[in-house]
């Protein structure tokens, strides 16, 4: 590696637009820059949408939303919190957000893997899809609201709840409404009515566990916790009951 | 249960033509046509048949003639044999009627209404034969104003990208899993020849066809089937479909059967599954998060293309068009009610939505009264038909139009409905690898090739006869139309006048 690669890369990003900033990113992309930090980020949206390499973007503030939409390869790192639609139509990455993040979280992503420290929005991964060896993973430390899960169609997403006091429940309601694919490991319980119609309970098999093992130990190992005491807690594996949800909807 | 749905058509065989080869049997993707080894006989049977006409055109001695079935119900101007048949489905499946195609009913076609002017004795007509006409069109944001560097004579202003079309007439958005590779492989080529556009729906593109993408929309819908980098890249447009005519606000079930392994691969999700676009675009339940998502997608592109919006045209389009602007759209689409479907439940089909003649003026009228209509181009489509609809369109206020049917037809549709059942016998509505073989790129890219041509040359004979030599000089010209039996009312929103007045 030459040393503009190991370099660090340091933009201000205070007074940017996101038009700016981008096309500063682009620029030190470019450039043959594989690490880059941005600090003083107020909200600037579509932070690394179009850059295809496998480079590392900390951020230091907040980012807007739409964080990594489309994105392909890099690795951000966000020390704060993400907003609205960080992932949307992900194709491959990686998003560490050390904090909260907003709705629809993981949007469509069809690859790549989100970890999220605290607690997320509506409609977490919702849409998420899979097909042969791409597979999303999202795994949320604390909890989620409302239509988590929601039309998920492939890929893994994980809700750990460890900031639930001894207990406490997750509140979510319509949990994978709609969901025709893919799987969600919940940690702690999680009442019936919670529970979209399209989806059934299950217990966790061999294989399942070394899904959980493998992204769980990732999220421990990113948020320093130890995963085997977390792994501890009894799961529960939702899954959609039809491939096809809808398909009995119809007269022809 | 027995059904008690009549059949639809009657097939008519004549005895003295028929060879018994066959060829019906083999058409017919709708068991309407057997072959009985025993009595070495090939005979029909009532009550499949869709009237799609596939025997008729392929039988090579004319041997068969299909009719609607003539069964007559008493007579009954409220309960008609259309509505009966409905509750007659729903009574015996319990189900969301399906249907395939556009509108089919008799809501006013305002294009019927329209005609056009040609200069007579105090202004001459243009000959296009012999003189230079100009079709050529540029979709994108035009500038308010345009500054020039005095000294060097060279534009200062910097332009939004732009597109450039030949002809106004693009092909419109249906996904590859609705209609099939050989589809999209003959639009794909023929916009090519022709100059213009083709779309990719919002089941992705084959790798196979992005080698066309100088003539490609790609689109971005709620389902974002096959949407990564690559994708967005390859393209000339990229569009966010919001909402189509044939739907408005609903989304779209493409069924598991119909998503073979290409198409899996396209749409990157599993074999098998059904392809769900969920009603809204979950990031968008605003103007403000349109306008996110143009964006998003203007970032994606590096500010390169067009970010085109596509929506329904229904009541308050001419509002909602205006924030389609004002969030950064450079192309706006409005579907009207005849817009055309791979499928939708009928009771959407055929009662939500407004003519599409009425959308565009009132879209162009509202744009205009703003001072923003140069911001964005305008496009049109939901039951364009002929060049006369597409002349009627420009002078209303488009800047290009799309066309599904009309190239569908071109390929060899019959309007038979059934898009919905993935069972088109011309091998177009279809991904059962033995009925799209139908589809032979190289003679459906001639044929729709064809057609744009000759919409071309009648264009040019519209213009010449109006004595105007460009396309530009009949855009949102509405002196050019005049109203025949129209309310005062439609005259007023249409924005043209009476003829004779």
């Amino acid at each position: 590696m030459s040393d503009k690669a190991n370099a660090v890369v340091k933009i201000d990003a205070y007074g940017l637009s996101h038009k700016e900033l981008n096309s500063r990113l682009r620029e030190a992309v470019s450039n043959g820059t594989c690490k880059i930090e941005l600090r003083n980020v107020y909200g600037q949206r579509y932070i690394g949408t179009d850059l295809n390499k496998q480079i590392e973007i900390e951020i230091f503030g907040v980012p807007g939303n739409d964080l990594g939409a489309f994105m392909d390869g890099p690795m951000i790192i966000v020390r704060g919190n993400a907003q609205d639609g960080c992932g949307n139509t992900m194709n491959s990455g990686e998003i560490i957000v050390y904090g909260h993040a907003g709705d629809i979280i993981g949007l469509s992503a069809r690859g790549g893997k989100i970890f999220v420290r605290d607690d997320v929005g509506y409609r977490a991964g919702i849409h998420m899809k899979e097909f042969q060896d791409k597979k999303p993973v999202l795994v949320i430390g604390g909890t989620a609201q409302d239509f988590f899960g929601e039309y998920m169609a492939g890929g893994v997403v994980i809700l750990l709840g460890l900031n639930l006091k001894e207990g406490e429940h997750h509140k979510a309601r319509f949990i994978g409404t709609g969901m025709h694919g893919g799987v969600i490991y919940m940690r702690g319980s999680v009442d019936s009515y919670q529970l979209g119609k399209e989806i059934g309970v299950a217990e966790l098999d061999e294989k399942d566990l070394q899904i959980l093992k493998q992204h769980v130990g990732e999220f421990a190992h990113h948020f320093d916790c130890d995963a085997g005491e977390i792994l501890k807690h009894n799961f529960s594996k939702l899954y959609p009951r039809w491939l096809r949800p809808y398909g009995r909807l119809y007269a022809y | 249960m027995k059904t008690y749905l009549p059949p639809k058509f009657i097939v008519e065989r004549d005895a003295e033509r028929c060879i018994q080869c066959q060829v019906c049997v083999n058409q017919c993707s709708f068991d309407t046509h057997y072959y009985d080894a025993a009595e070495d006989k090939v005979s029909s049977r009532a009550g499949t048949c869709v009237g799609c006409h596939r025997c008729v055109v392929f039988c090579p001695t004319n041997a068969l003639t299909v009719k609607g079935n003539p069964l007559d119900y008493r007579e009954n101007y409220n309960w008609r044999p259309e509505v009966i048949e409905d509750i007659i489905k729903q009574a015996e499946t319990g189900g969301v009627l399906l249907t395939g195609m556009g509108n089919d009913k008799s809501c006013r076609v305002y294009w019927d209404h329209l005609v056009l002017n040609a200069s007579q004795v105090t202004n001459p007509s243009i000959d296009p034969l012999r003189e230079p006409m100009e079709l050529t069109t540029y979709l994108g944001r035009k500038p308010d104003k345009v500054e020039i560097d005095p000294n060097t004579l060279s534009l200062k202003t910097e332009l939004a990208p732009q597109v450039k079309i030949e002809v106004p007439v693009m092909f419109a958005a249906m996904s590859y899993g609705a209609v099939s590779l050989n589809v999209h492989e003959s639009l794909a080529r023929a916009a090519t020849e022709a100059g213009t556009l083709w779309n990719t729906g919002e089941g992705g593109l084959h790798p196979s066809l992005y080698k066309y993408g100088a003539n490609t929309i790609v689109q971005v819908a709620s389902g974002r089937f096959g949407v990564h980098q690559e994708y967005l890249d390859a393209a000339a447009v990229v569009e966010i479909k919001i909402g189509q005519g044939a739907k408005p606000g609903i989304g779209g079930h493409l069924p598991g059967e119909k998503v073979s392994a290409e198409v899996s691969m396209t749409r990157m999700i599993p074999r098998g599954t059904d392809a769900l676009s969920p009603a809204p675009q979950h990031d968008i339940y605003s103007i403000e998060d349109l306008a996110q998502l143009v964006y998003a997608l203007k970032e994606a592109t590096n500010y390169t293309k067009p970010i085109s919006v596509k929506i329904a045209a229904v009541h308050n389009s001419a509002a909602i068009a205006s924030g389609m602007v004002r969030a950064g759209a450079d192309i706006i689409v409005l579907d009207g009610l005849r817009g055309s479907t791979g499928a939708a439940p009928k009771v959407i089909r055929d009662n939500v939505g407004i003519p599409i003649e009425m959308a565009l003026a009132s879209v162009d009228s509202r744009l205009r009264q703003e001072g923003i209509r140069n911001r964005a181009s305008v496009v049109i489509s939901g039951g364009i038909r002929n060049s006369g609809d597409v002349a009627k369109a420009i002078a209303l206020g488009a800047d290009a139009v799309y066309i599904g049917t009309a190239a569908l037809v071109a390929l060899g549709c019959t309007v038979c409905q059934q898009c919905h059942t993935g069972k088109c016998a011309w091998g177009i509505c279809t991904t059962d690898l033995a009925l799209t073989k139908r589809i032979n790129p190289d003679i459906g890219a001639r044929r729709l090739a064809n057609l744009l041509r000759g919409w071309s040359l009648e264009l040019k004979d519209i213009l010449g006869g109006m004595g105007v030599n460009a396309l530009e000089s009949l855009r949102g010209n509405r002196l050019h139309l005049r109203g025949v039996g129209l309310t005062d009312t439609e005259l007023e929103i249409l924005g043209v006048r009476m003829a004779g007045s």
